[in-house]
């Protein structure tokens, strides 16, 4: 049996239809009225449609983060399919509960088992993708004006998350353990005197989404026991803890702590499909209460039919060694990208070397715009992520994410070497434009590693973590040998 | 009647292309004609011979669309198309060109000088840097010749700002632009056949005054149209801005830019293919003068030559 792709209109006669009247910019203004103000901070920009060009088919694309799909044999996703609609079918039609099916929970805790997390089952809802728990906490969590601490860089997906709910965020700089605690504790402390105190610290302390960096055992420890003493609450995102290509597993915050303070966010999307979207979150009981109120005012229960896909999938009993599959073909990958950086980008730039996940993290000299650096490169026909869209404050603009999950490692290679090609241009453009006598009094930032962004006025900037903490480069190109 | 609307390709403004094409879609449906969506690729003679148009409509921005390459296709078919022609487009395009074009016709635009990256990289062109900037004042601008949009646009405020500008506005092009900054109200001016449309004020939000992307973003900046100017100045603005429609050879509509200051208007570039969104400025302008979306698009269709006798 074979699956085959159609597209969806091209079979069905289409109905004739209305076309609503254009909007006239007096429309516009009327609309305009009507939108609440945390949509202010919700922004559309020419980045936006920059990135839309990366889609272009003939574009290397190490601007996704998708899991490798095809990966996953069809004849088993078939089979599956086949399965419920004989045995379940009224039922996988149907509503769900709001807190997700029983043996749905039962494939999460053998998932968390496996990164010897034991939680109450009773603790554990069903949410519609992670990224939906990540909007769920805030909803429950975050007043306007509510400090949240995250990482610098942080997700990108969860920066208009946090904005949305007009959260005031403060992130800490990252290195190669992952965030600094110590700047945590200073942050605290800082706030105290102000009076504040954060709603809760979101991380992704397991191969961080851009960066890369894993959080050592030291600063896990001390982040828990921070989160104790404050009574504060910390939301670990851990989709890839499973995904892990190198090093020794370290203990998730959750078995840290025991879940006390830690609220956990894991995910199917990046160990079986993104396109099923199922993730879930793990809270304490209080917390959980008024998380179930705002997901059945989100969408009443996640997708039944896919809860019923998982729930056979696992039974199936091979969803582990899909996993080392995937890791294999991952570690390639990844091995593949950081040979590839060490011969084509120049030694000016530093680069994360994560042990697992899906993503490296470069930082090229200070005075490169990637956003810039991206509609060059795009002339290459290859994409990256510009590093700003992971900060609040404008940072992050020298620095880029680049994917290795969902390319081959033909296309990795590649490029990699058309970025590397892109910047070497505009290093040589920048030495020319500052060697001459004439712009001797220009600052020498090439040679130094800061990685402060650019001094260029920035939109939106509402840094207060903006003065005291940047990012620090992870590890030099000319280190490495 | 057969439009065909060109829009998308591969330019940097795409996005913007597709909004403005799908927006001109709508009302030359409603108008009642035969609509032929083409989003220009590899295709687009292939289908245009196919299809024939009786006319086509250009609704794309940036390079390939706005710069001239598209119409000179166009021609070579002999199908008639909106806007400015070929040669006109790539007048507009490159900033420089218009300059010295709008220069020549006596309109005055603000001082600078245009690099190549040749120029830096091979004939030491850094080391006239600071004599060129001591003749521009700081703050100046730097932007990519060709490309619209505000990509790629960097004001410098002292001389260790410009390299790093210089670098990023030659991601977008290989000749850049130094300009001196002129500080004053920021206004547009659409004309539509050999007439000016009500002058359109862009007003940046607080805070956003450097911020060239903040243009484009609903809410950053506000657009007053018409524009709150004495009789003098906007007589003075709108005959500069016809002046440079005349003097790049356009026909047609186009979108001059300019700014006031006490000396009186500069022009700072025109727009061959100005966007045509909900946002934009120039069905604002036409909106202003009692014109909807729709009979601007029809007078638009109009405007087109008739098929050449070629």
């Amino acid at each position: 049996m074979s699956i085959r792709h159609t597209s969806p209109m091209s079979e069905v006669p289409q109905p004739p239809h209305r076309r609503r009247a254009h909007t006239s910019t007096r429309d516009l203004e009327r609309y305009a009225a009507l939108f609440a103000e945390r949509t202010k901070v919700m922004r559309s920009s020419a980045m936006r449609d920059l990135m839309a060009i990366t889609a272009r088919p003939e574009v290397i694309s190490l601007a996704g983060g998708l899991p490798d799909t095809s990966t996953f044999p069809p004849q088993s996703f078939a089979a599956q399919m086949t399965r419920i609609a004989q045995n379940n079918s009224a039922e996988a039609l149907q509503y769900g509960p709001t807190e997700g099916f029983e043996e749905t929970k039962d494939c999460i805790l053998q998932v968390m088992a496996a990164e010897g997390m034991l939680p109450d089952p009773e603790d554990v809802i069903v949410t519609t993708g992670g990224q939906q728990a990540i909007d769920l906490i805030a909803k429950t969590l975050v007043d306007p004006g509510d400090v949240v601490i995250c990482e610098a860089p942080t997700y990108p997906g969860a920066v208009p998350v946090f904005c949305s709910y007009q959260a005031d965020v403060i992130q800490i700089e990252c290195d190669s353990e992952g965030m600094k605690v110590e700047l945590v504790e200073a942050a605290l402390d800082r706030l105290a005197r102000e009076g504040r105190r954060p709603k809760f610290i979101y991380s992704v302390p397991t191969f961080q989404n851009p960066a890369g960096v894993t959080m050592s055992l030291e600063r896990r420890a001390r982040l828990v026991e921070l989160a104790r003493m404050h009574e504060l609450l910390i939301v670990e995102d851990s989709p890839y803890g499973l995904l892990r290509y190198s090093g020794e597993a370290l203990p998730p915050l959750y078995q840290l702590d025991g879940g006390d303070f830690v609220i956990y966010l894991g995910t199917f999307s990046k160990i079986l499909s993104p396109g099923i979207r199922l993730g879930w979150m793990v809270a304490p009981p209080p917390v959980m209460e008024k998380v179930v109120l705002g997901k059945q005012a989100s969408d009443l229960c996640s997708s039944t039919l896919t809860q019923f896909f998982v729930r056979e999938y696992f039974a199936e009993g091979r969803w582990r060694q899909y996993i080392e599959d995937l890791v294999e073909i991952y570690r390639a990958r990844r091995d593949t990208m950081l040979a590839a950086l060490h011969e084509h980008f120049p030694a000016e730039a530093t680069w994360t070397e994560p042990e697992g996940g899906l993503f490296i993290w470069a930082t090229l000299p200070s005075y490169i715009d990637t956003g810039d650096l991206l509609a060059k490169a795009l002339r290459a026909d290859v994409a990256f992520v510009p590093g700003q869209g992971a900060f609040v404050d404008g940072r992050g603009g020298s620095s880029m994410r680049l994917n290795f999950s969902g390319v081959t490692e033909d296309e990795i290679r590649e490029g990699i070497r058309r970025i590397g090609k892109t910047i070497d241009e505009q290093v040589g453009l920048y030495e020319a434009l500052t060697s001459g006598s004439a712009t001797s009094s220009a600052p020498a930032r090439a040679q130094e590693s800061d990685m402060d962004a650019p001094d260029l006025p920035r939109p939106g900037v509402a840094g207060s973590a903006k003065d005291d903490q940047t990012v620090v480069p992870f590890r030099k190109a000319s280190e490495a040998g | 009647m057969k439009v065909a609307v060109l829009k998308g390709g591969r330019s940097l403004e795409r996005g913007v292309s597709l909004r403005s094409g799908a927006r001109v879609e709508d009302a030359l449906d409603r108008l009642g004609h035969e609509v032929q969506p083409i989003d220009v690729g590899g295709d687009l003679v292939k289908r245009l011979t196919g299809e024939r148009p009786d006319v086509a409509f250009v609704a794309m921005h940036g390079v390939g669309g706005e710069d001239g390459t598209a119409q000179e296709l166009l021609e070579i078919l002999g199908i008639p198309f909106t806007g400015p022609g070929a040669a006109a487009c790539a007048r507009c395009m490159d900033k420089s060109l218009a300059k010295h074009l709008i220069r020549e016709a006596g309109v005055p635009t603000p001082d600078w000088f245009a690099f190549n990256q040749a120029a830096f990289r091979e004939l030491g062109a850094a080391d006239a840097l600071t004599e060129l900037e001591r003749s521009l004042g700081f703050p100046l601008v730097v932007k990519p010749s060709r490309g619209g949009s505000s990509l790629g646009i960097k004001f410098a405020a002292a001389e260790s700002e410009v390299p790093q500008a210089l670098v990023a506005a030659f991601s977008y092009d290989d000749r850049v632009l130094l300009e001196r900054f002129v500080d004053g109200r920021e206004l547009a001016v659409s004309v539509l056949g050999d007439e000016a449309l009500p002058v359109v004020e862009a007003l940046p939000a607080e805070g956003d005054r450097y911020d060239f992307e903040a243009r484009y973003e609903i809410g950053r900046t506000r657009f007053v149209c018409p524009a709150e100017l004495s009789e003098a100045e906007e007589r003075a603005v709108v005959e500069a801005a016809l002046a440079t429609y005349r003097a790049l050879g356009c026909t047609g509509f186009a979108r001059v830019d300019l700014i006031l200051d006490e000396d009186g208007p500069w022009v700072l570039e025109a727009n061959a293919i100005p966007g045509l969104t909900d946002t934009s400025l120039l069905p604002q302008a036409a909106e202003a003068a009692g014109l909807s979306f729709e009979r601007l698009v029809e007078r638009i269709v109009d405007l087109a030559p008739k098929p050449a006798t070629a």
